[in-house]
């Protein structure tokens, strides 16, 4: 099976002219599908922007990325737009909707494929909020519902339209050890279920035993690749 | 409301969602869009009337061609014409009959009011230049000092003007005179007077004594039936040696004024402004509502981006603002824009109404001019990087 992420000579400067500044230098990497890999490293490495290439938020200018066997170089706004919906993100706040209930916040997932109709993403969304411990705070503006909860409504959004990979920014920065802890067996146990591919950035090292690999970046360099036994 | 926008939609109505999350915000930007809206309807509605009021006078008289001074921009307005060319006109074959129309105001003291009527000089003899409904009683005109009295002018009192029959007249002093009113019409006031009064052209000259029956202020024409309006006006152009006079086709006569109390005087151009601000204040309330919407929700922009929505879905989620504010917002607008129309036109006795034209017209104003801010709005979307999120 091809890998899900497959990056060559991945290069990526911000700036321009005298201010450019390259941010990646060289980076190769593949990922095989169903994995949980950890991108660790300290800030400024490079992580939120290898992140961010990843999953289709910016455009790649040098080197070559294929994602789900499609290569992103050169592709256009829509196309990159297409390819994001094939993704999931987590985000370190939790960036819920605060005009919308939980539920609704979920179906927002599930509604950005076209032809899914209400009812369908409505009761998709109860579902896996079903699976995130939720099923009781499905009508829950976000106002209502702790840090813990909020984090969990997002991984069901995340993971209602079913994607093929996972992208998650330190997820659990913003919760307590017994909720960071609820979110990452979620993430592993979901993510296992459904045969997707997870790549979460943290600084947690309580993480890092749950971990299939650890990818560490340092200077916009991959300067560690441990692939852990899997559990 | 929900359910309804969901299907319509075939997607979570967001946008009915943010504006009703927060509901002071949402009842403060339905109030601006009302307010504009009664703003808008309330200079409409007075321009309106003032169309109305000014074609009112046109409707007292029938004729095909109307011959007026070279500065006579309305009925009431201008120079007056010499009698000899309507004799000159009467030349053409086409022309069966025509009359002299003078016209000037006559005050009248009633005691708590002092008002003013335009008043009309006619032949009595010829009915056929007075509208239908007002030539049955024109032969009344034939006694000396004899009117027709508005029984809808302003200060008059309605139940005075209902009394007044050929059995039991109604007289009154003015210019000096005691004029006896035997019957009454339908006219009201307008801007430049109170109502109307119709004499005898005997009469006129008697109350107007520096007034001629060779200088009318009008000519009015009758043509042969079938005759073409147009092809006489021509003719009579070169039959006619002054040439800085106006002939023009009597329906002609009555839109000119109506154009030039709309484009050219001080009150028409004015209402028109009012108009105007009316559209911008509800096109600034609207784009500062959306704008401060979408400010404030970029981040949740952000995240639907990176989720994968594209721009279309956004753009449709402040249309859908827009419309909301606008529909929604154009129904209290109405409500009060009404009463504040009748409230006015019940004081002033002037033909103000909200018209189903007016309240339609207003309608899709509001929903365009919203749209219209919306779209202006969606540029502050591309402010939302999803790549910022993280």
């Amino acid at each position: 099976m091809s890998p899900i992420v497959e990056i060559t000579g991945l290069n990526h400067w911000f700036g321009q002219a005298a201010a450019r500044k390259q941010a990646l230098f060289d980076i190769n990497l593949t990922m095989a599908r169903g994995s949980f890999t950890v991108l660790m490293g300290p800030s400024g490495s490079g992580k939120t922007t290898l992140l961010t290439l990843i999953g289709c938020l910016r455009a790649l200018q040098e080197g070559s990325l294929r994602l789900i066997d499609q290569e992103l170089k050169d592709a256009d706004e829509a196309q990159l737009v297409l390819m994001r919906r094939k993704l999931g993100f987590i985000f370190q706040a939790h960036n819920l909707h605060e005009s919308l209930t939980a539920g609704q916040n979920v179906m927002m997932g599930a509604q950005v494929h076209p032809g899914v109709e209400a009812d369908l993403a409505a009761r998709a969304s109860s579902h896996i909020l079903g699976l995130v411990g939720l099923a009781e705070r499905v009508d829950y503006w976000p106002a209502n519902l702790s840090g813990g909860q909020k984090q969990r409504v997002a991984v069901a959004r995340a993971l209602v339209g079913g994607p093929a990979l996972l992208l998650a920014d330190e997820p659990t920065a913003a919760l307590d050890k017994d909720s960071a802890s609820e979110v990452i067996d979620l993430l592993r146990r979901l993510g296992h279920k459904r045969g997707m591919t997870t790549l979460l950035v943290t600084h947690d090292n309580r993480i890092l035993d749950r971990a299939d690999r650890i990818l560490t970046l340092e200077d916009g360099r991959i300067v560690a690749d441990d692939v852990r036994p899997s559990k | 409301m929900k359910r309804l926008l969901q299907r319509l939609l075939g997607r979570l109505p967001i946008g009915w969602l943010q504006l009703t999350h927060n509901p002071m915000r949402f009842a403060a930007a339905l109030v601006g869009v009302a307010f504009a809206d009664v703003l808008v309807f309330v200079q409409l509605g007075i321009m309106t009337s003032m169309g109305t009021a000014t074609l009112r006078p046109y409707s007292f008289f029938d004729a095909d061609v109307m011959i007026s001074a070279a500065d006579a921009n309305g009925l009431t307005d201008g120079g007056n014409v010499a009698r000899q060319w309507l004799l000159q006109a009467m030349a053409d074959p086409d022309v069966i009959d025509g009359m002299g129309l003078l016209i000037a105001n006559a005050p009248w003291d009633r005691g708590d009011a002092d008002i003013s009527l335009t008043t009309f000089g006619v032949d009595p003899a010829r009915p056929t230049f007075i509208a239908p409904d007002i030539a049955g009683d024109l032969s009344l005109l034939e006694v000396q000092d004899a009117a027709l009295l508005d029984r809808l002018a302003r200060g008059l009192g309605r139940e005075a003007a209902a009394a007044i029959r050929p059995q039991s007249p109604l007289s009154f002093e003015t210019q000096g005179r005691t004029l006896t009113a035997y019957t009454t019409f339908a006219g009201g006031g307008g801007f430049g007077g109170d109502g109307y009064m119709m004499v005898s052209d005997q009469t006129f000259l008697a109350l107007f004594p520096a007034r001629s029956s060779a200088a009318p202020d009008h000519i009015l024409l009758r043509l042969r039936p079938g005759a073409d309006v147009t092809a006489v006006v021509a003719r009579l152009h070169r039959l006619i040696s002054d040439l800085d006079l106006r002939i023009r086709s009597y329906a002609d006569a009555a839109q000119e004024e109506l154009t030039y109390q709309k484009t050219k005087r001080p009150t028409g151009i004015i209402f028109g402004f009012g108009v105007l601000i009316g559209v911008l204040v509800g096109l600034v309330i609207v784009y500062q509502v959306l704008s401060t919407d979408v400010a404030d929700h970029l981040r949740e922009y952000a995240t639907f981006k990176a989720m994968g929505y594209g721009p279309r879905f956004f753009v449709s989620i402040v249309l859908e603002e827009a419309l909301i504010l606008g529909i929604l917002g154009f129904l209290p607008g109405f409500a009060v824009g009404a009463t504040i129309l009748a409230a006015m036109g019940k004081m002033t006795t002037l033909p103000l109404a909200l018209t189903p034209s007016m309240a339609i017209t207003v309608f899709v104003g509001t929903v365009v001019f919203s749209a219209l801010s919306g779209a202006i709005a969606t540029r502050r979307l591309a402010a939302a990087d999803p790549a910022d999120l993280f």
